[in-house]
């Protein structure tokens, strides 16, 4: 299964499943990345981490250890 | 009395929307408990209205302070009323908020709050049509042109008085059998309370619902059945299935009420992040902002007014004038010398300081309301968060270089607890420019002015902000991922001249209030143990209370190479300002005047104290508690006396076993031999090891405790 972190640069992907069980899913999921929803990745900060990533119409950048966790399609 | 809650998303123009329809009359204080501040203020015009400003956050789940404040305040505190700002250019994410909002059974109305941004990106919004589909109504309003917002205000306070309440989302029709199933369960537990939300609650197994419920053990159970089942029907967690239909419910709002008329591939915003965070020119630009914040605040214009009001207005005039004036009443010599050197020098200290900070504060508040801060911290953070600090520490320390004053308060740009008290713990490690008359002092009288003695210290400064990062992140006070980083880069916008000097003057008016006090009263506390003997007549430097202190502590100092009276007493001098140390040598020496880098006695000093004394005097000086101005930022900043303590204490313990090893260790390889001081640096230094390498502490994940720390904010 491909995750987020694997994702290139400026492809649009859908979110198939979050993994884990705890506060830091949750907060994900608060902020808009819910099965279903398209990610654009934006770019990848100058040092490799974290990415940046557009969803539901904002900016959004989390570390690409979560973005490890969340499965896309 | 009608109390009115501000809620809504950070970046949302809550805060600007606070400031415009509030009049001066604010009041910035903090919720009980945890640093999340709190604002309150009364309505323009009509003081009998409260305008509550809550936290910016994104959802109502307990997991960070801010969260868990607004919700305490929308649940149990009970606003009469709450006017949700919903950003029209980021709407679907806003509205997720919202539908919690919703749930809290109080009258609401929505602001729709930047629609100027949404029109010139063509975002088209229905407000009337969602104010019907969401019960309540809907505002458009611009509060960095004052539009709309008064209007906002009428119509909630309207709302009020005509009892009407927000209605509840309504989910898909298996979760809303569930949590009939689960309200029918509950509902003598909830009794008058708000049964749907505690239903919705209960079925996320949140614990604090669970505690004030108190529900039997036999209806607990039945419950967890229903969750259960559920969950292994929809294969997903209650806690993720809520989220997924609120942003349902979310999504077919939006799909009915607004239309993205637009084919713009790229924002404005987007645009300009195509430079500014582009892989190789992020960098060079963060650097050259770096660089201006530097140049405006600590080199030019910050230091200019800094030192005229040191050196002018509490150096020349004010004296000048209190001294006049006091001996033309004919006032007695031990007050006068108080009230001059004691009270005068005293708030001259903290007021110094305010100039160079108001600067600093305007470029800081500048790079936050435009959204540059948070790309800060997106370039950044890589770098910091591996000694356990935040993308946003490079500021505080780059500040620090100048002075740790304004160093420390610039860490309140960081949410996150962990990070921020991290910061402002090592801040003061990197010399600041007070600290400098000390490092020519050293470097000239000792070591024939070498600039590698300058080096040295910025590379001492930083070696102990990175170990104290490895070794305080891995213990149970800094445990835990510091904060999660999921944040969001808020689209730019000029910020408005107003909203950056409310901005400005909040955390400026902060610092007066609160480290006035304690640097007026140590100032004088130290003032008053230097000029007076134990009989509490006035004396010189040499025979004062301090000076017996001095030698009562030195032979503290005595593995550390300068066990000598002198040395202590300037070291405790230095807490009023760091540059103290040379002139206090200077008295103690015999001379009433010196130069800034003490050039008079250096042959003194030279007699008195070996190279390596020399040296671990200087560390000593450097990474020891900082001075009482920064002490009192240092407290502001944690809002805790039990944290400042702490701060000073580690501080203090760092620098005496930095020069203890430096001491010891220098000692050994010229061939001082090994002594039981070596063997104290030895064991130092196995337990420094030790503590750089140990396994970190982890706090165990407790499933769902629904404790409000377990995330910080982000």
């Amino acid at each position: 299964m491909r995750t987020l972190s694997s994702v290139k640069t400026g492809e649009v992907v859908t979110v198939q499943k979050l993994r884990g069980d705890s506060a830091l899913k949750k907060r994900i999921m608060d902020m808009g990345i819910t099965k279903g929803t398209e990610v654009f990745i934006r770019k990848v900060a100058p040092l490799g981490d974290p990415v940046e990533i557009n969803v539901r119409g904002y900016e959004l950048s989390l570390r690409k250890v979560y973005a490890d966790e969340i499965e896309v399609i | 009395m009608t109390t009115i809650a501000l809620a809504g998303n950070p970046n949302s123009g809550k805060t600007t929307m606070f400031n415009d329809i509030t009049g001066s009359s604010q009041y910035v204080g903090n919720w009980p408990g945890v640093t999340v501040e709190k604002k309150e203020g009364r309505l323009k015009g009509n003081k009998d209205i409260v305008i509550q400003d809550l936290p910016g956050i994104y959802s109502l789940s307990p997991y960070s302070p801010e969260e868990a404040v607004a919700r305490n305040y929308l649940f149990n505190e009970r606003p009469d009323l709450v006017i949700d700002i919903v950003d029209a250019s980021n709407i679907e994410r806003n509205l997720y908020l919202t539908s919690q909002l919703l749930e809290a059974d109080l009258p609401m109305a929505v602001a729709l709050n930047m629609i100027d941004a949404a029109k010139k990106r063509n975002i088209k919004i229905d407000a009337n049509r969602l104010g019907e589909l969401l019960g309540c109504p809907v505002i458009e309003t611009s509060a960095i042109k004052s539009q709309g917002t008064r209007e906002a205000v009428a119509r909630a306070i309207e709302l009020a008085s005509s009892g009407d309440r927000a209605k509840p989302p309504v989910f898909s029709d298996g979760l809303e059998r569930v949590l009939r199933e689960i309200s029918d369960l509950i509902r003598d537990a909830v009794g008058d309370g708000n049964l749907r939300w505690y239903a919705i609650q209960v079925f996320e197994r949140d614990a604090e619902a669970a505690k004030t419920l108190k529900l039997s053990a036999d209806i607990a159970g039945e419950i967890e059945k229903r969750i259960a089942a559920f969950e292994a029907e929809a294969d997903d967690d209650s806690e993720s299935i809520v989220t997924n239909e609120r942003y349902l419910f979310v999504e077919k709002l939006v799909s009915e009420t607004v239309v993205f008329d637009t084919n713009e591939k790229l924002t404005p915003s987007d645009k300009i992040d195509r430079i500014v965070t582009n892989r190789i020119l992020a960098l060079p630009i963060f650097l050259a902002v770096m660089f201006l914040v530097y140049f405006l605040s600590i080199s030019t214009v910050g230091t200019l007014l800094t030192d005229w009001v040191n050196d002018v207005l509490f150096g020349e005039w004010v004296p000048g004038v209190v001294k006049s004036a006091l001996v033309a009443i004919g006032c007695a010599d031990w007050l006068q010398r108080l009230i001059l050197d004691g009270i005068v020098a005293g708030v001259g200290a903290v007021l110094g300081f305010v100039p160079q900070m108001m600067v600093l504060f305007l470029c800081l508040a500048f790079l936050e309301d435009c959204g540059y801060m948070a790309r800060i911290a997106f370039i950044m953070d890589r770098i910091f968060r591996r000694f356990g600090l935040s993308g946003k520490s490079f500021i505080p320390i780059l500040i620090g270089t100048g002075c740790g004053v304004p160093g420390i308060m610039a860490s309140r740009t960081i949410e996150s607890d962990a990070d921020r008290r991290m910061t402002v713990i090592t801040t003061t490690f990197i010399p600041c420019g007070a600290k400098l008359p000390i490092i020519a002092l050293i470097s000239g009288a000792l070591f024939s002015n070498s600039a590698l003695i300058g080096y040295s210290a910025y590379v001492a400064g930083i070696a102990a902000i990175i170990v104290s990062g490895i070794v305080l992140k891995k213990t149970k006070l800094f445990a835990g991922e510091a904060s999660p980083f999921v944040m969001e880069l808020p689209a730019y916008h000029l910020p408005t001249v107003k909203g950056v000097l409310v901005h400005m003057w909040d955390r400026a008016k902060a610092f007066i209030k609160k480290a006035g006090t304690i640097i007026l009263l140590a100032t004088i506390g130290v003032w008053f143990l230097s000029s007076f003997d134990w009989h509490l007549r006035m004396t010189a430097t040499e025979d004062s209370i301090l000076a017996d202190i001095g030698r009562a502590i030195a032979p503290v100092f005595s593995p550390l190479g300068w066990g000598e009276w002198k040395a202590a007493v300037a070291a405790i001098t230095g807490l009023i300002a760091k540059e103290n140390v040379v002139g206090t040598f200077g008295i103690l020496y015999g001379y009433e005047e010196v130069a800034e880098t003490g050039v008079e006695y250096w042959g003194q000093l030279q007699a008195a104290f070996t190279k390596l004394a020399g040296y671990s005097l200087l560390i000593f000086n450097l990474l020891c508690a900082p001075c009482f101005a920064a002490i009192g930022a240092v407290r502001r900043e944690m809002m805790s006396a039990k944290w400042t303590w702490f701060a000073i204490g580690y501080q203090t313990a760092l620098a005496y076993a930095a020069s203890l090893m430096i001491y010891q260790f220098g000692s050994l390889f010229s061939g001082g031999g090994f002594t039981a001081g070596t063997a104290v640096a030895c064991v130092l230094l196995a337990l420094l090891l030790f503590l750089l390498f140990k396994r970190p502490y982890r706090a165990k994940i407790e499933a769902r405790a629904g404790d409000p720390r377990r995330i910080d904010a982000v």
